[in-house]
C-alpha cells in the first residue's frame, strides 16, 4: 500500500546565526539581514517522510508550504532529496497570520489534496518556537496526533506506530490513519541533496517564478510537469478570508523590544569573608536562591 | 464564569511543580482580575489531589479521575477541557510548557479558536488602546515572551478571544503557598459525559519514564564551572553548592572536552540554554558560544581571576578571584545566614 504523505515545511530566518545587523535601529527584525533557510525539524520531518516512501511501494511525499514566493525554494530543496511534489500556499491574505490562522490556511489546502494518509510537520520553527501548528492543523482536520516523534516505527494496515522522546523518557504510540505527527530535532538528520535530483528538479518553479522570467525563456513544464510547482491563492483553497491573516488571529503583538546586550554595570567584589558574607546575605534577602 | 484556570499536570501521583508555579501565578492574577482561580486535574487514582491546590489559592478544583486518562493522550484530554470550557468560560486559562502542556494547548487553542502564546515568560494585567476603534480593551493579559531565537521580547495580547491562552516553562514563575487553610470547592467531572468513543484511537504501547537525572533546563539557579575549575575532582565542589542552595550544575565546552562534566551539562551554542534565575559562572571564560546559551540569565555571577575575563562584561557581580577559594567560603556563608 502506497502511502500519500504531505510534509509541512517553512521557510524561516536563520536565527540561530544572528548577527549585529540583524536588529534595525527601532528594534525590529530586519529580516533582509539574516538568511532564510529550511527549519531545521521540518527536515528532519521530510527525512521520516522519505524513510517512509522507501519502506512503502509506491509512497509519494508531498512538500506544502506558506509562505511569501521565495518560500518555492523550500520545495525546491524537498525535490533534491527525494521529494515528489510540492505547493506553495502563498497570498497577501495570508500576511500576519499567527499560528491560528496559519493552521486554519494548511488544513483547508490539505482538505483540497485527494487522498492524504499521513501529514507530517517539524515539531517546531526557529523563528517563533511555538510548536503549535502541527497540533492546531490535526485539530482543525479532526485527525489524531502523535507529537515529539523521533522515529515511525511502521505505518501498516492504517496504523501507524511512533517512537515518541520526551523530556523524561520514550513512548511507543499507535494511532490510526490518516494523522498528523511532529518530528523532534532528535529524530535523524535528513539524507543530503541528491546529485540526479538537482539536475532532475533544479528548473522546477511556480507559475509566478515562470512568469517573471526573461523573454528568451523556455518552458519546459509542458513536456516535464514534475517541474511545476503548484501555487495556490486564498481562492484555491476556499478559505474565508476573515479567519485569515491579521483578522484571523487572536494574538496580536502589543509591544516588541529589543534585547540589549550592552555591558552591565558590574558590581566588582573581592573573595573576603566580609564581601562573601555579605553577598550571600543579599542573595538570601531578595529571594534569589533559598 | 470568565475565571482564570490552571490546567494542572500530574507527575508521579502529585500535582507537577510546574503546574503549582502558575496556581501561584494564577491566584495573583485573579487577585488583581477580582475574579476566582481554578484548577483542571486529569488522570487516573486522584482521590484528594485537590488538597494540594487549595493551599495555592484554588477556588474550584475540577477533578476527572478516570483509568482511561492515564497516561496522558491528546484526545480525550482535548475533548473534556474543550467542553468544560464551553461551560465555564474562563477569561485566562495556563499551562506548563511541558511536553504535555506543548500537545494539548495548540489543540484547544483551535478548537476553541483562541490564541496561545508558547512559552511565555512574564504574565501580567494591562489596557490596550486601539487608535483606531478609539476604544480601550481593560484587563487583559499580557504574555510576555522571547521571541527570534531570544533577540527581541515580545508582549503578546489576545483582545477578542478568550480564552487567553499560555504556556510558560518550570521553572519560570515562582511556586508559592497562599494560604495553608484555605477553603475551595472540589468538583467531580462526569468523564463518561465528555468522552467520545473516538478519542480513544491512540494508544500508547510502551512506556518507559526515567526520573529526570540532569535537568538544568529547568532548574532556577545554575552554577556553572569551566576549564578554569582545573580538575574533574573540583567540579564537586560545585555539585556542594549546588546541593546547599538547590541549584543543578553546567558547564562550558572546554569543561566538558576536558572530561570534567557530562555533555548532557553543557550550556551553549552546541548544549543547551538556559535562562534561570541565577547563573554562576565558574572559571569560564565568556566566549560568545558559551554567552548565547545563557545570556538571558536574570542575574550572573562571575568567579574568576582574571579581571579581563569576557564574561565579566555581561555579569552583574564579578568576584575577582580563585574558584577554589570562592565557592567554599559561598557555601560557608550562606549556610551561616540560613540557619
Ligand atoms: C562551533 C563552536 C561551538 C561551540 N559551542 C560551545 C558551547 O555550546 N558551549 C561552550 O561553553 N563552548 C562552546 N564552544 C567553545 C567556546 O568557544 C570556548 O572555547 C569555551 O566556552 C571555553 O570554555 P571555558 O570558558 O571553560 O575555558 P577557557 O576559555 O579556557 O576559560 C577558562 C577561564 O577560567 C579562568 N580561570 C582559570 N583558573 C581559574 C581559577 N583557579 N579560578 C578562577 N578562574 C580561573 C580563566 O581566567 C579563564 O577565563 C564552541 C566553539 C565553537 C567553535
Ligand atoms: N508557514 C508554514 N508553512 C508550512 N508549514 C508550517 C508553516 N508554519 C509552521 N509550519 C509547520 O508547523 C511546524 C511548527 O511550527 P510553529 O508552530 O510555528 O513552531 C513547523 O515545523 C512546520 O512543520
Amino acid at each position: 500500500m502506497g502511502l500519500n504523505i504531505i510534509v509541512l515545511a517553512k521557510q524561516v530566518p536563520d536565527t540561530r546565526n544572528v548577527g549585529k545587523d540583524a536588529m534595525k535601529a527601532d528594534g525590529t527584525v530586519n529580516r533582509a539581514a539574516l538568511s532564510a533557510i529550511f527549519n531545521p525539524e521540518d527536515l528532519n520531518a521530510l527525512e521520516q517522510a522519505l524513510s517512509l516512501k522507501s519502506r512503502y511501494k509506491d509512497s509519494e511525499v508531498t512538500i506544502l508550504t506558506m509562505g511569501p514566493g521565495r518560500a518555492a525554494d523550500i520545495i525546491r530543496e524537498g525535490f533534491y532529496r527525494g521529494a515528489d511534489k510540492g505547493y506553495l500556499l502563498t497570498d497577501r491574505a495570508f500576511a500576519g497570520s499567527d499560528t491560528l490562522a496559519t493552521s486554519y490556511a494548511i488544513s483547508r489546502a490539505i482538505m483540497k489534496m485527494k487522498k492524504v494518509d499521513l501529514i507530517i510537520a517539524g515539531r517546531q520553527a526557529i523563528d517563533g518556537d511555538t510548536a503549535q501548528v502541527g497540533p492546531q492543523v490535526a485539530e482543525k482536520l479532526g485527525l489524531p496526533q502523535v507529537t515529539y516523534a523521533e522515529e515511525v516505527l511502521s505505518a501498516e494496515k492504517n496504523k501507524i506506530v511512533v517512537k515518541r522522546r520526551l523530556e523524561r523518557g520514550v513512548e511507543t504510540v499507535e494511532a490510526p490513519l490518516p494523522a498528523v505527527i511532529t518530528v523532534n530535532s532528535s529524530a535523524p538528520a535528513c539524507r543530503p541533496r541528491n546529485a540526479k535530483l538537482v539536475m532532475k528538479f533544479k528548473h522546477a518553479k511556480t507559475i509566478t517564478e515562470r512568469q517573471n522570467q526573461s523573454e528568451d525563456y523556455i518552458d519546459l513544464t509542458a513536456d516535464r510537469p514534475y517541474l511545476n510547482i503548484e501555487e495556490w491563492s486564498v481562492n484555491d483553497i476556499d478559505a474565508d478570508t476573515e479567519w485569515l491573516g491579521l483578522s484571523g488571529s487572536p494574538t496580536k503583538v502589543k509591544k516588541i523590544e529589543n534585547v540589549v546586550f550592552q555591558a552591565k554595570e558590574a558590581k566588582l567584589l573581592s573573595a573576603t569573608d566580609k564581601e562573601m558574607d555579605e553577598l550571600m546575605k543579599e542573595l538570601i534577602a531578595n529571594h534569589t536562591i533559598g | 464564569m470568565n475565571n482564570v484556570s490552571v490546567i494542572c499536570e500530574i507527575e508521579e501521583g502529585k500535582i507537577a511543580d510546574v503546574s503549582l508555579e502558575l496556581m501561584t501565578k494564577g491566584r495573583s492574577l485573579a487577585n488583581d482580575l477580582k475574579c476566582k482561580l481554578e484548577a483542571v486535574v486529569l488522570g487516573h487514582n486522584l482521590d484528594g489531589i485537590e488538597k494540594e491546590l487549595f493551599p495555592f489559592g484554588a477556588d474550584m478544583v475540577y477533578v476527572g479521575d478516570d483509568e482511561r486518562l492515564d497516561p496522558y493522550t491528546t484526545l480525550p484530554f482535548t475533548s473534556i477541557i474543550v467542553e468544560l470550557f464551553r461551560e465555564t468560560k474562563p477569561q485566562i486559562a495556563l499551562l506548563g510548557a511541558t511536553t504535555l502542556g506543548r500537545d494539548l494547548g495548540p489543540r484547544i487553542s483551535s478548537a476553541l479558536q483562541s490564541g496561545l502564546t508558547a512559552d511565555c515568560t512574564a504574565l501580567e494585567i494591562g489596557d490596550h488602546y486601539v487608535k483606531k476603534e478609539d476604544k480601550t480593551y481593560k484587563d487583559l493579559l499580557y504574555q510576555i515572551r522571547p521571541a527570534f531565537g531570544g533577540n527581541i521580547v515580545a508582549t503578546i495580547i489576545n483582545p477578542d478571544h478568550r480564552p487567553q491562552m499560555a504556556t510558560v516553562r518550570e521553572g519560570v514563575m515562582k511556586k508559592e503557598e497562599y494560604d495553608k487553610s484555605y477553603k475551595g470547592t472540589l468538583r467531580k467531572l462526569d468523564v463518561d459525559k465528555y468522552l467520545k468513543p473516538e478519542d480513544l484511537v491512540v494508544k500508547v504501547i510502551e512506556r518507559h519514564m526515567e526520573k529526570s537525572k540532569v535537568n538544568i533546563k529547568n532548574s532556577s539557579i545554575i552554577i556553572s564551572g569551566g576549564y578554569g575549575m582545573g580538575s574533574k575532582e573540583n567540579f564537586d565542589l560545585l555539585y556542594q553548592l549546588a546541593d546547599t542552595i538547590g541549584a543543578e550544575v553546567g558547564a562550558s565546552r572546554a569543561a566538558v572536552d576536558a572530561g570534567y562534566a557530562e555533555h548532557e551539562r553543557q550550556i551553549g551554542q552546541t548544549g543547551v540554554t538556559v535562562r534561570p534565575k541565577l547563573y554562576i559562572a565558574c572559571g569560564i571564560s565568556g566566549q560568545i558560544q558559551h554567552v548565547a546559551g545563557m545570556e538571558d540569565s536574570s542575574m550572573i555571577i562571575a568567579v574568576n581571576n582574571d579581571p579581563n575575563a569576557p564574561i565579566n562584561k555581561i555579569a552583574d557581580y564579578v568576584i575577582a578571584g580563585d574558584v577554589l577559594e570562592v565557592i567554599p567560603k559561598m557555601i560557608r556563608f550562606y549556610k551561616q545566614n540560613t540557619k
